[in-house]
Formats: structure tokens, C-alpha cells, sequence
């Protein structure tokens, strides 16, 4: 047998005291939001990307394109999260889908329902663009946005997704 | 794949706990709904109350609750308790693992297992129960389509018996 699962009673959760009132707006990006999509990124994935971000911001976060969208959840003037997608169109036959490539929510606003809002707006946004199913992909090791994908309803897919070693 | 017997009671049971977490359930009661021996069912319940998964009342009205958190526990920290997925036996052996073939097969049922395992690590209570009342709804909704059918279909053959 086993030892006791950890987190198996739970334990006390630390909120941002606005997300956590719920005084949260989720609207499109602006270009002042970028350094605070920056600095979420960097701290959930140690890793900071201003060049890649500034790049997403320019292909997602102008509205040029109908089915792209690039969301945040600002919560006391400050963004504590944000959502990107787009609509993609038959992907080796699959019909006209939501695509959602990332999601995040700065771990101090976690626990407050940022993420459910996020990927709720950017679900609204697909079925106005006239598509009825959403998709994602992470690791299978992502346990904590997996099981957020999941608590939403989202199950396997169809689709496997593959990969090999590129030799030189 | 396919769980241990004492596993899947494992999950029947905190499921049903969790269903309604302020109720006592009897070992009994879940038993007959499961249709297992409540002799059987009370070491798989001994073992998650062991755990802080459930906790047992004595006297009337006794039984079990859920003691934990829903949105928390996963598929995964039930099953743990239980058996352990995808660990290979050391002392045990297959034909022909060492050969290119064999041991072209394990990486494939490897991939299978690393799939299987973050499926039930990333699935908590609250989300199955989410899936239950879904599947539970759907059921609902198809059996009333039915039942409107043969309705109708009675209604269009009004001379043959249904």
C-alpha cells in the first residue's frame, strides 16, 4: 500500500485579493498589457520571452483577424492572466475548429475562477466565429493545466499528436 | 486497461461518497449497489479511510463520508493506494524482452502507459462527477428522444401492436 496522497484534503490557497472578490474583467489585450503577459509567462515557466510575446501580440493581439484572439483577465487594474487561441481549418481533415494554444493565470490569482472566465470568453469568441468544437495539446506531464482542461469538461480527443528526433 | 477489482471498488466507492458529502453511507448499501460482498468491500473502505480519503461513524445512522477534497484528489491518489500502474516487477521476466522485437514492443506499451497514468493524474473527483451527471443527462435526454419515437411511431402504425 501506499502513503496518503498529499493533497488529498487540500490545503489553504493563496488569492489576490481582487481576483479573489471576483472583480475580474477579461477583454482583449492592449499593448501596455504586454510587459504583464511577460512577466506571467516568466514566472510560470522561469523562462522570459519578450521577443516571442511581442510576435504572438503581433499576429493575435491587433484584431485584425476574426478568428484570432488573444485575451486577459485584468483584476484591480493589474492582468493577472490571459488566453490565446484561434479558429484552425481542416488540419489533416478535421473541420473548422478552437484552437487554444495558451492559457495562464499568475499563481497568486489562481483558485478564483480567472482561468474558467479565460477559456469560457475565449469559447464565446469561437462560437461567434461559427465553430462548435475546442482543442488543445500540452504535456502529459502539465498535470495542473490538464487538470484545469479537464474540470472544464475538455476530454481526449481524436487527434494523436506525434513527434520524432530530426536528424542532422 | 483494466484496474484491479479492489481499485475499481475503491473508486465506486469514494465516487459515491463524494456524490454527497455530508451523508454517512453504509458499507452495506454501496455493496449491494456494486453487488460485492460488504465483507470485501470493507478492507478496499478500511484502506481509504487508512488514508484520509473517507471517514467511518460507528453506531445508527453510522458508515462512511468523504473526507477530502473533491476538486483535489484525483483518479491517480485513489488507484495508488490500491496497485501501481505500469511498474514493472522486477522479478518477473518476459519472453523475448531482450530481443530488438521485445524490446521495440515495451517502448510501445510504455507510450501506452505514460497515457494511461496522466489521464488518471489530471482527472479529479469533482471532475467525474462532473462526467457522471453529464453522461447521467445525456442517458436522460436520449431515453426521453426514445421514448417520444415510439410514441410517435405508435401514433403512425395505430393498428399494430408496439
Amino acid at each position: 500500500m501506499k502513503t496518503v496522497p498529499k493533497n488529498a484534503g487540500g490545503g489553504a490557497v493563496r488569492r489576490a485579493p481582487a481576483a479573489a472578490t471576483g472583480a475580474v474583467a477579461i477583454r482583449p489585450v492592449r499593448a501596455a498589457d504586454l510587459d504583464a503577459v511577460v512577466a506571467i509567462d516568466a514566472r510560470v515557466t522561469g523562462i522570459p520571452k519578450r521577443d516571442y510575446w511581442r510576435t504572438v501580440y503581433a499576429r493575435y493581439g491587433a484584431g485584425r483577424h476574426a478568428g484570432r484572439q488573444f485575451l486577459v483577465a485584468a483584476a484591480g487594474g493589474e492582468v493577472v492572466g490571459f488566453v490565446i487561441g484561434e479558429v484552425r481549418d481542416w488540419e489533416f481533415g478535421s473541420p473548422p475548429c478552437g484552437w487554444v494554444f495558451a492559457i495562464d493565470v499568475h499563481p497568486d490569482a489562481r483558485q478564483a475562477g480567472v482561468g474558467a472566465r479565460l477559456l469560457a470568453a475565449i469559447c464565446a469568441g469561437f462560437r461567434r466565429a461559427g465553430v462548435d468544437k475546442v482543442r488543445t495539446m500540452l504535456s502529459r506531464d502539465n498535470h495542473l493545466i490538464l487538470s484545469f482542461f479537464r474540470s472544464q469538461g475538455m476530454m481526449a480527443g481524436p487527434f494523436i499528436p506525434l513527434e520524432m528526433e530530426l536528424s542532422p | 486497461m483494466r484496474l484491479q477489482k479492489n481499485t475499481r471498488l475503491a473508486l465506486y466507492s469514494v465516487l459515491e461518497f463524494a456524490s454527497d458529502p455530508t451523508r454517512h453511507i453504509a458499507a452495506a448499501e454501496i455493496a449491494e449497489r456494486y453487488d460485492v460482498s460488504a465483507h470485501h468491500l470493507s478492507k478496499v473502505l478500511s484502506e481509504l479511510a487508512r488514508a484520509g480519503i473517507v471517514e467511518s461513524a460507528r453506531g445508527v445512522g453510522g458508515g462512511y463520508r468523504f473526507a477530502a477534497n473533491a476538486r483535489r484528489l484525483t483518479l491517480m491518489d485513489v488507484i495508488q493506494l490500491f496497485e501501481d500502474l505500469g511498474a514493472a516487477d522486477p522479478g518477473r521476466r518476459e519472453h523475448g524482452e531482450e530481443t530488438p522485437v521485445g524490446r521495440a514492443l515495451a517502448v510501445v506499451l510504455s507510450e501506452i502507459d505514460e497515457i494511461a497514468k496522466s489521464t488518471f493524474a489530471t482527472i479529479t473527483l469533482a471532475t467525474m462527477l462532473r462526467l457522471i451527471e453529464r453522461q447521467s443527462a445525456a442517458q436522460a435526454a436520449a431515453a426521453a428522444g426514445g421514448a417520444v419515437s415510439r410514441a410517435r411511431a405508435r401514433r403512425a402504425r395505430p393498428g399494430r401492436a408496439t
